[in-house]
């Protein structure tokens, strides 16, 4: 396979508008010492790139630029791995088109 | 302060939650509709189409004051490999009709337009408001919601869950499953803005006239999945979803899939020189029929999204949403006329009425359909794209190889591939599931 160049996920949410809740986090990750598969592929499958692994090799999530799309939701809520809300009303990310 | 009670409360204003309560309203019901977003759109994420004959249903005029960007005249489909794709094209001069049957649209923009009309209809319409749980009685019937904007609950005969494809609410209270990963695809999307004369001549449209490209193959990487173009006025919609489970088996990342979409040979021309102006993702229902929860209980229905109601064959899915959101509105309405109650019994009406509409009757004829595609998606997304890019160039290129010699060499590489018993039971397999 040729190398692909790297896709800089947060030049594409800077197109974004969002009205971040300061100190609310809509999404929260389960206090752990080993991350789980499901929270592993939430390092890929998230389509903003919210979840990170920090230098203890423990995934985080910083929802500032999430789309609230769901999809960790579907991965990740089943085996208690995360938290989801959706964010209050009127914060959160706000399309433009949509 | 809401101390008032409704006739019935419509959670999300989206393209059900808004079909809903513009019907109910305009049978005179007393209609609360609750939104998250800043306002209704601001929220909701779609390709988009919009389908004439469902929302001429609901505002017949529409076409006279909705922001609306081109109707569609053309519809391409691509399979496609690395480096080229196999075309189907469909452009007919009877699309260029006084009523147009489907419309590219801007979901924000249009949804922001909709939303005033169910206002004008009557319905109060709350945005900038999420609803954290339903209300319930001892029995445990559905008697209302609480919001986060206000202590206490806000009561109404009867909730329609309207709350797209993530709904929470029917979740947390036990209504229905959350989709798993295997039932939902995620898309993401992007806003290419060009200048008009430049998008019509790069598609070969004149005036309104709009286009889509649905694009299948190797772009998903073997994983269940499409890419989609669509021209609008002054900017066009691209994207790319694949399944979820899809995703989480292979490691592949959403925007790592768009961007190399974003730059295959046949699709970095349409959108050069752009600039992009959104970034955008989604979860589609894909489990079709047999993922479908159930509808209605006892003070609640739901619809659109929310219920997976959504044609993954012909990426259907706002349409089965107002139809669902409609019908919905109008066994209520029919149910409050008659003085009825709004129990799980006589809330059944919206079931059967569903099930004598387009909507169930479509999901039910494909309702095979989605197992094999996510079954078989190395066969459907990756082999035969490229052996069917190989087999055409084959014929093209003339290289002084005898025909009936790269007839043979077409052939023999499919077999090589699927094998016989695979291809006829590929083939078998497809047209049941079809059927």
């Amino acid at each position: 396979m040729n190398a692909e160049p790297l896709v800089r996920v947060e030049d594409k949410l800077y197109y974004n508008r969002y009205l971040v809740d300061v100190g609310r986090p809509h999404v929260k990750v389960r206090a752990h010492t080993t991350p789980s598969p499901q929270l592993l592929a939430l390092l890929k499958a998230c389509p903003a790139r919210c979840y990170e692994l920090n230098d203890e090799g423990q995934v985080e999530v910083t929802v500032d630029g999430c789309i609230e799309c769901g999809t960790c939701r579907v991965i990740g809520e089943p085996t208690g791995d995360i938290e989801w809300s959706y964010p209050r009303g009127g914060y959160g990310v706000l399309f433009k088109f949509g | 302060m809401i101390d008032e009670r409704f006739d019935a409360i419509v959670v999300g204003a989206g393209m059900a939650g808004n079909a809903a309560a513009l019907t109910l309203a305009k049978r005179g019901m007393k209609v609360l509709q609750l939104e998250r977003g800043e306002y209704a759109g601001s929220k909701n994420v779609q390709g988009a189409i919009l389908y004439a004959d469902m929302m001429e249903k609901l505002i017949p005029a529409f076409r006279d004051e909705a922001p609306l960007e081109r109707h569609l005249v053309e519809q391409r489909f691509w399979m496609m490999d690395d480096r080229s794709h196999l075309g189907m094209q469909y452009r007919s001069e009877d699309f260029n009709e006084e009523r147009p049957n489907r419309y590219t649209i801007i979901r924000a923009q249009f949804d922001k337009w909709f939303s005033s009309k169910v206002r004008e209809a009557g319905a109060t319409v709350l945005c900038e408001t999420t609803v954290t749980e339903l209300a319930r009685d001892d029995h445990g019937k559905v008697i209302g919601i609480h919001t986060d904007r206000r202590d206490g609950e806000i009561h109404a005969d009867v909730v329609v869950l309207a709350e797209g494809v993530n709904g929470l609410l029917g979740t947390r209270a036990g209504l229905r499953a959350r989709p798993e990963p295997d039932k939902v695809a995620l898309a993401v999307k992007e806003m290419h803005f060009l200048p008009r004369e430049t998008i019509e001549a790069r598609f070969n449209l004149e005036g309104d006239e709009g286009l889509v490209i649905e694009a299948a193959g190797t772009i998903s990487r073997g994983m269940t999945g499409m890419g989609f173009i669509y021209a609008n006025k002054e900017c066009i919609s691209l994207g790319i979803g694949c399944l979820v489970a899809d995703f989480q088996r292979t490691g592949e990342t959403p925007y790592g899939l768009l961007d190399h979409f974003k730059r295959h040979p046949s699709v970095a021309p349409l959108i050069a020189g752009s600039e992009v102006k959104e970034y955008s993702a989604h979860l589609i229902p894909e489990g079709g029929y047999k993922a479908i929860p159930q509808l209605y209980g006892e003070g609640w229905v739901v619809a659109g999204d929310a219920a997976q109601l959504n044609n993954a064959v012909h990426r259907e899915g706002s349409n089965l949403a107002m139809t669902s959101g409609r019908i919905a509105a109008e066994a209520i309405s029919q149910l409050k006329s008659r003085g009825d109650r709004m129990t799980a019994k006589n809330l059944s009406l919206y079931k059967k009425m569903l099930d004598d509409s387009f909507v169930i009757k479509d999901l039910k004829k494909y309702k095979d359909l989605p197992i094999l595609m996510h079954t078989n998606s190395q066969n459907f997304f990756l082999t035969y794209p490229q052996l069917l890019s190989r087999a055409m160039q084959n014929f093209v290129r003339v290289d002084g190889t005898p025909k009936a010699e790269k007839e043979k060499m077409t052939l023999k590489s499919f077999v090589k591939a699927r094998s016989w018993t695979g291809l006829f039971g590929d083939a078998f397999r497809f047209a049941r599931a079809w059927r």
